[in-house]
């Protein structure tokens, strides 16, 4: 069985002969070339621009569960100054799985800035070596016979042909993840907008769920005990007043 | 020889590179053979390693095709598997 380096590399030039297959005339099949070359740039200029959107979205999302995060510590706060602490202990409880949304939301920013590193990168090899192609097909044009013309081409095209197909795997890649991020951000605006963040369209399984709750819970009942502290001088005024 | 790191660029690498980037590669497919995804990336990471230590980086303005292409540690196990599929992992390009 061939190598893994073997594999790739006969799977990634089959792709580009497959294209080049159809166009014979070295002149056509060098302006062919060129023109696929033109039309997968603007596509790897609108791939990084969809993922610019989709972290514009996330970095959106993670302010306002920054501001939710506030808000429920005051409504906690309050609830336990009128003395409810069923109603404290549920904003805390909310309080508890902002946070673990916010900590999801930064590995996916993480996520989508190295994804965007990269087509940022793919783009600039990618706009180098249409540069060179574009002068050396001129000259290819000019100087050569046909015959010499179809190898300087053949070397070229396949020269270029596997960074097409390095950097078309670059977009797909970042297209698959921005999809993927925008139904995430998607379900979380709902999540956001009803008020309630709670995950149920994770594949935790219930003892997970349990665990977690036991530590959420532990959280909790510390969150409390210390807003009672802080209210504790505050309380005791409020009980001397007729 | 010349190597292409997916999605990084290409190197000019020497026979002694070529040799150990061999050794790895068998370990890297007995790994995509057994799907032991840990064992399979660490074995493409290293081979990563070797080249970018090794080999000297081509211009991005270079059209020298390359003689082999090393695929990145960062796709999954199914990812791997499709690249090496009729379909492939790759995108038609654009028509």
């Amino acid at each position: 069985m061939a190598g893994l380096m073997g594999r790739a590399t006969t799977v990634v030039k089959a792709k580009f002969s497959k294209l080049l297959d159809n166009a014979e005339d070295p002149n056509e099949t060098l302006d062919y070339s060129y023109e696929q070359q033109l039309t997968l740039l603007q596509n790897v200029k609108r791939g990084v621009a969809d993922v610019v959107t989709s972290k514009k979205r996330l970095q959106l999302q993670t302010t306002q569960l920054e501001q939710s995060l506030l808000k429920l510590e005051t409504q906690a706060r309050a609830a336990l100054a009128a003395g409810r602490e069923d109603l404290a202990r549920a904003a805390l409880e909310r309080k508890t799985t902002t946070q673990e949304q916010l900590r999801g939301l930064d590995e996916q920013v993480k996520g989508l800035e190295a994804q965007q590193e990269k087509l940022i990168a793919s783009e600039r090899q990618l706009s180098a070596k249409i540069e060179a192609f574009r002068s050396q097909k001129e000259v290819i044009k000019a100087q050569y016979s046909a015959a010499e013309a179809q190898v300087r081409i053949g070397e070229a095209a396949t020269g270029i042909g596997e960074q097409m197909a390095d950097t078309g795997l670059a977009i797909q890649r970042a297209r698959d993840k921005t999809e993927d991020m925008q139904a995430r951000a998607g379900a979380m605006d709902e999540l956001i907008a009803s008020g309630t963040l709670e995950d149920f369209t994770s594949d935790k399984t219930q003892l997970d769920r349990e665990l977690e709750q036991i530590s959420s819970q532990s959280q909790v009942d510390s969150e409390l005990a210390r807003l009672k502290g802080e209210l504790g001088a505050g309380a005791e005024r409020k009980e001397l007043r007729p | 020889m010349i190597v292409r790191l997916m999605g990084e660029g290409q190197y000019r690498v020497d026979d002694a590179c070529l040799t150990r980037l061999n050794e790895l590669d068998d370990g890297a497919v007995e790994a995509l053979e057994r799907e032991d995804e840990a064992e399979l990336d660490a074995r493409l990471d290293e081979m990563w390693g070797v080249v970018r230590d090794q080999g000297n980086r081509l211009d991005d303005g270079d059209l020298t095709p390359s003689d082999l292409i090393i695929p990145p540690s960062d796709l999954t196990l199914e990812e791997t598997r499709a690249l090496f599929s009729e379909q492939g992992l790759i995108p038609d390009l654009p028509a």
